[in-house]
């Protein structure tokens, strides 16, 4: 069960021709896939386009309706190939995952397909995860695009043109022969706007009709000498096939082309922050009507040599404003220019950053120094206040990284560790991708590499010779069940390592937005869970295999970390930390609690808190939690001035804090409360004899107090 | 080439979780209700684990669209110097929007919660590392142009509602965006959850903001107001005190006084004068008298486990705890303690030979060991974890006789001894030994680090020389309380050459 539910999204893929769809441009791009009558998809969570994938899961009733098989990918690799079901048949599929993370995961698969080509459009949906918000390499999915000749589309950021492209790129799919990938930045996937939706298509081919007949045609498999014929076709009859198609089409757009001797070549993606920047700059208009000629490629790959020819006829000098490095559309164009004999200057990089996300200030300092340049403004323009105009301290505005949630099951793994550390020393910490590489930052500071999502014990892989410490891995269930069972565990057993690897077995793919998978503990209608993995991780060869059930409890967590970490057996070691994510856990949990209470049941909440008064505000508690719902308040006692830790009303009552207190040695300022709602009548009885002696005592010792104060 | 017409640029600071996402769908709602053409973006990611998050609103009047024939093109991301208003759900998060350049002082309204929800590096700090509230609310007066700010996660909390609703309240009460009282509630009934105390938590900010006087924060020092005592003893040592201090150290002394009567009793006060006296027949007043009466009141009144049965078992702590996890007059409550006594503090609370001579023997010390080795709950609103908790505050009689007091007892004798030696010829260095009491707090492992740290301290003024001065020592406390292991403390040391 997804973080995110989306019952009331899924009605709006029900719209029919000629209404309003209002929402998100993920859910946009859902919508125009039954809008083009697609057969499957597949793909594989993880931000922008985890929503795509809720959605789907979410909407089966919908897709059943159409007759579309949906499919949650094991990995990106899964579900790039899952696409050869469009090699042989005309269906139309297509697979959504995060780039360039997924893209690089899907990259075997994506050059496989695109060496054969296909028959049935098929479509790649990638969220570009670059620039603010993103968690992820600086790199372009560009790259691959032009290594496996997949066309790239990069449309303006408004759902109708997203809409657009995905319509557009099965058609150019299939009149090309090739995948084509639909690339949509961070902004562009979680844009709120409107479209005006068309009749939903049900597929003209489908699956069942595919595996009842089978379609064969050796000359689409890689293997020569087939493979050799491939690279041929691409550049003799799918490349110009997609060039004629995209001109034809008019893919991209020409804005005010002849109104002046200079322009802009820009990435659609980028084009509403470009034309704010202008109408900023007073050469546009809020529209978009612009003064200054602009050439908008909807299309980032292939270039259209005979377009950028067309736009730069007759003119001085053009900007092209292309975001990420290398620079591999500035080259090309330079390139066309060159071997056109063109004479028009091109400005790109020159005027705007080499490398980072293109922001509206940065576009704004290269759009004005390119207008500037050519007289079209004065030199001395200056629209936005100074970018700097307060000296702000680094102490007065920190930095607030991601963290862990309140009451997180994954803390305590990284308490214990501290723990154990402090007993054994620190060791080497190969960490992984998902929640659990928060250990990295404040307050644990554990971690010393990550290689890429399931691959935490593949990462401490040479560090597998005689020592007196072991490495220590850490693996997320999600990435367990992506790869890291075959490139960590199972590599670890063939290699005779002598490591351990943590597996955090929260339930679900909780970084990617909670989406099951196979060792989810929740029965799922429609996917088989419940697969645990101390039976997978048996399967592989793994001997030291220790299951914490709730790793919350430290004690416990600890001693198994410090047994794998001095165990005299050999071979490797596998603790498998188990406790269900917390904000999927309190998601399920607070209705039904709250459905008790109002039913006169007798419910128990737990929270922690802490006693100011003997709180002598040392803060150790919080290094080794870093709760957010453990924190600092202004110290009550007028003689003391540090800050006292407190705990605030969204504490869940994990116990941490309290087994922290134990397990450290730490101070008796933590509290448990229970809080009974609707006691019953034994309860009120015991209340009642335990008030009246308590109450005796307490009044008497207030009482001697009062003598003295003041 | 300027249209007339120019979309309303919204943007909104928040960390995850924190309803960011609410309030900009609300935004759009009400705009798309009323007339608008909305667009929003986010780029939640990682930062919806507890990170901060920027989201972005562009409204455009539909009619001004219509009139044209063409759609307005929305950007995704704020352009800084180009935002006409700046949510943020924090105080320190209006201070990035600041930063980021989003709020200038030529156009953009800051509505902003002064609250704070502290940064991670700010709660880890073994001290103090709180950034300046002051210097934060400053900054958010200077660079907007109008600055709505006040205490909104209270605001929520009195409403029962959450802070999103009461943001939207004060954006509504500002009267910026072109819509009426009405047409915000509406949008909030839409939304279809918590409704009621959503409205409230709205109508109370929209009240607040739309009356709304410029924040002033004059306040006076008034002259110390002598507080009485039944008791004569007490009221002796009052007027005692009274005669020997005035001002700030007044107010200190009496607060010492009340602790102290609080955590033993009048004799032991008088005990606290008696030792303020002698420092003050070096120096009166001053810092550095202060510093001794706000750091010997604390050493004296140091946490054993008489100080902290005591304090947990009083009726008014009961109080504060139903209080403080907001349990409802039905509602029964029980309290649960974290106790982990290990072999030095049942020692510590033993009369002092007998501490001594369990810390030194073998089986019996092996025996309580094991018995101690493991942390306990003790349910203090049990009959029997109370009493047994009762039991322990009722040693205090007996406080005098402990291991602990006589330890204790000695350190600030010895503490007090080098003040005293010190303070004549450099009082500054002396108010700065004063203050490494600083250092020793907590329990456990957490108190034996400090008592460490206090150690190197000592040993580092005491062979120092004239090389010691007052800065050098605040620097050297300070590196004692930059890291757990001492790290910077042995670094600092080497370099002085001190270690």
């Amino acid at each position: 069960m997804a973080e995110r539910s989306f019952v009331e999204e899924v009605k709006k893929l029900r719209l029919g021709q000629g209404q309003v769809f209002h929402g998100e441009g993920i859910l946009a791009v859902t919508k125009a896939l039954l809008e083009s009558g697609v057969a499957y998809v597949a793909g594989y969570q993880g931000a922008p386009i985890s929503h795509l994938m809720d959605v789907l899961a979410d909407a089966q009733d919908i897709l059943a309706d159409h007759g579309i098989h949906f499919e949650n990918s094991a990995s990106e690799a899964t579900a790039a190939a899952t696409l050869a079901a469009s090699v042989n048949y005309p269906l139309r599929g297509a697979a959504t995952f995060k780039s360039t993370v997924g893209t690089n995961v899907a990259s075997d698969a994506l050059a496989n397909l695109a060496s054969g080509g296909v028959t049935g459009g098929a479509l790649i949906i990638v969220g570009e995860d670059y620039g603010e918000g993103s968690s992820i390499m600086q790199e372009r999915s560009h790259a691959f695009a032009m290594k496996s000749q997949i066309w790239l589309l990069d449309p303006r950021p408004n759902l109708p043109s997203i809409v657009q492209a995905v319509k557009d790129g099965f058609d150019l799919s299939e009149a090309s022969h090739t995948p084509v990938m639909l690339q949509l930045r961070i902004r562009a996937c979680h844009v709120h706007g409107q479209f005006t939706t068309s009749a939903n298509r049900r597929p003209a081919y489908t699956l069942r009709e595919a595996m009842e007949n089978p379609r064969r045609d050796t000359s689409r498999i890689v293997l020569p000498p087939a493979s050799f014929l491939h690279e041929k076709e691409k550049v003799q009859q799918r490349w110009p096939a997609a060039v004629k198609f995209i001109q034809e089409r008019g893919l991209n757009e020409f804005f005010s082309e002849q109104d002046d001797d200079i322009g802009v070549i820009v990435q659609g993606g980028t084009y509403n922050t470009l034309v704010r920047v202008l109408e900023r700059l007073g050469v546009a208009d809020v529209f978009g009507r612009t003064r200054i000629p602009l050439y908008v490629m909807n299309v980032a790959y292939p270039v259209i040599d005979a377009e950028v020819l067309r736009f730069c006829e007759g003119k001085r000098a053009v900007l092209l404003v292309e975001e990420g490095q290398p620079n591999f559309i500035e080259q090309n164009i330079a390139s066309i220019l060159r071997s056109g004999g063109s004479t028009t200057a091109l400005h790109g990089k020159d005027m705007l950053p080499m490398a980072g996300e293109y922001t509206a200030s940065e576009v704004l300092a290269g759009a004005r120094s390119f207008l500037q340049r050519y007289g079209r403004l004065a030199a001395s323009t200056t629209v936005t206040a100074p970018s700097e105009p307060f000296e702000i301290a680094a102490t007065t505005v920190q930095a607030r990284p991601p963290g862990f949630c309140t009451g997180c099951p994954e803390r305590p793994i990284f308490t214990a560790m501290k723990l154990v550390e402090r007993e054994l020393g620190e060791h080497h910490v190969s960490a992984d991708i998902g929640c659990h590489l928060f250990s990295i930052l404040p307050p644990f500071n554990l971690g010393n590499t990550t290689m890429g999502y399931g691959l935490g014990s593949a990462g401490a892989a040479a560090l597998n010779v005689k020592a007196d410490k072991r490495a220590i891995s850490v693996m997320g269930d999600g990435g367990f069940w992506h790869n890291g069972l075959t490139s960590g565990i199972a590599n670890a057993v063939f290699n005779r390592s002598d490591n351990l690897t943590i597996v955090v077995d929260n339930s679900y793919t909780s970084a990617t937005g909670g989406q099951d998978i196979l060792s989810s503990a929740a029965a799922n209608p429609t996917r088989s869970t419940g697969h645990a993995i101390e039976k997978a991780v048996r399967g592989v060869g793994v001997e030291w295999v220790r299951t914490v059930e709730h790793t919350y409890d430290l004690a416990r967590m600890k001693a198994a970390l410090k047994d794998a970490l001095t165990s005299k057996q050999s071979g490797p070691k596998v603790v498998i930390a188990r406790s269900e994510c917390m904000l999927n856990k309190q998601r399920r949990e607070k209705p039904i609690v709250r459905q008790a209470v109002a039913a006169g049941k007798r419910v128990v909440r737990e929270r922690f808190g802490i006693d100011a008064d003997t709180c002598t505000g040392d803060h150790s508690c919080i290094r080794l939690s870093g709760c957010p719902s453990l924190t600092i308040k202004p110290n009550p006692d007028p003689l003391r001035t540090d800050p006292v830790a407190a705990v605030i009303d969204s504490c869940v009552g994990c116990g941490l804090c309290g087994e922290v207190a134990h397990a450290a040695v730490l101070c008796p300022s933590f509290y448990k409360a229970q809080i009974v709602s609707n006691p019953t009548a034994w309860d009120r009885l015991g209340e009642l004899v335990r008030g009246k002696v308590i109450g005796w005592l307490q009044a008497r010792g207030a009482a001697r107090r009062a003598r003295f104060a003041f | 080439m300027h249209a007339k017409a120019q979309p309303l640029k919204i943007a909104i600071l928040a960390m995850g979780g924190e309803g960011g996402g609410v309030l900009a769908d609300w935004i759009v709602d009400l705009g798309e209700h009323n007339g608008h053409i909305a667009q929003t973006t986010s780029v939640p990611g990682v930062a919806q684990r507890t990170g901060a998050t920027i989201y972005y609103v562009e409204l455009f009047p539909a009619a001004a669209a219509e009139q044209a024939g063409a759609a307005p093109v929305l950007a995704l991301m704020p352009l800084p110097g180009d935002v006409d208003i700046v949510l943020a759900s924090e105080l320190m998060e209006a201070g990035r929007a600041v930063q980021r350049g989003l709020v200038t002082p030529d156009r953009t309204t800051l509505i902003a919660s002064t609250h704070r929800v502290y940064a991670i590096a700010e709660k880890i700090a073994m001290g103090d590392g709180r950034a300046d509230d002051a210097t934060l609310l400053a900054l958010a007066q200077a660079a907007a142009r109008r600055f709505v700010g006040y205490d909104m996660a209270q605001a929520a909390e009195q409403s029962g509602s959450v802070i999103s609703a009461v943001i939207f309240g004060s954006l509504a009460g500002t009267g910026l965006l072109p819509f009426t009282r009405a047409q915000f509630e509406a949008t909030i009934g839409r939304g279809g959850v918590g409704v009621k105390p959503s409205l409230k938590a709205f109508g109370a900010a929209f009240e607040h903001a739309s009356h709304l006087a410029p924040t002033t924060s004059a306040k006076a020092s008034a002259a110390v107001a002598l507080p009485r005592s039944p008791h004569p003893e007490v009221q002796a040592l009052i007027e005692r005190a009274a005669k020997a201090f005035e001002g700030a150290a007044l107010t200190i002394v009496l607060e010492g006084l009340r602790r102290l009567v609080d955590y033993q009793d009048p004799a032991y006060a008088a005990l606290y004068l008696d030792r303020l006296d002698k420092v003050r027949a070096v120096v009166r007043g001053g810092e550095l008298t202060l510093e001794v009466a706000r750091h010997l009141a604390l050493w004296m009144s140091y946490e054993d486990t008489i100080r902290v049965a005591d304090l947990k078992t009083r009726g008014s702590r009961f109080e504060r705890v139903r209080d403080e996890v907001k349990a409802a007059p039905g509602q029964m409550l029980s309290i649960n303690e974290y106790m982990h006594p290990r072999l030095q503090e049942i020692a510590d609370t033993m009369p002092a030979g007998l501490g001594r001579w369990l810390l030194a023997s073998g089986t019996p010390r092996r025996w309580v060991e094991r018995l101690a080795s493991k942390g306990r709950v003790v349910r203090t609103s049990s009959l029997r974890g109370y009493l047994m908790l009762t039991f322990l505050a009722g040693l205090r009689r007996w406080r005098r006789s402990t291991l602990r007091f006589v330890h204790e007892n000695g350190r600030i004798e010895a503490w007090l001894a080098e003040i005293h030696h010190v303070s004549d010829s450099d009082p500054a260095l002396a108010t700065e030994i004063a203050r490494c009491q600083r250092l020793v707090k907590g329990y456990g492992d957490t108190h034996e680090r400090g008592l460490r740290n206090y150690a190197l301290l000592r040993s580092a003024w005491q062979r120092g020389g004239p090389r010691m001065t007052a800065t050098l020592l605040a620097e050297l406390r300070q590196a004692a309380l930059a890291d757990e292991h001492g790290k910077a403390l042995a670094t600092a040391l080497q370099q002085h050459a001190l270690a």
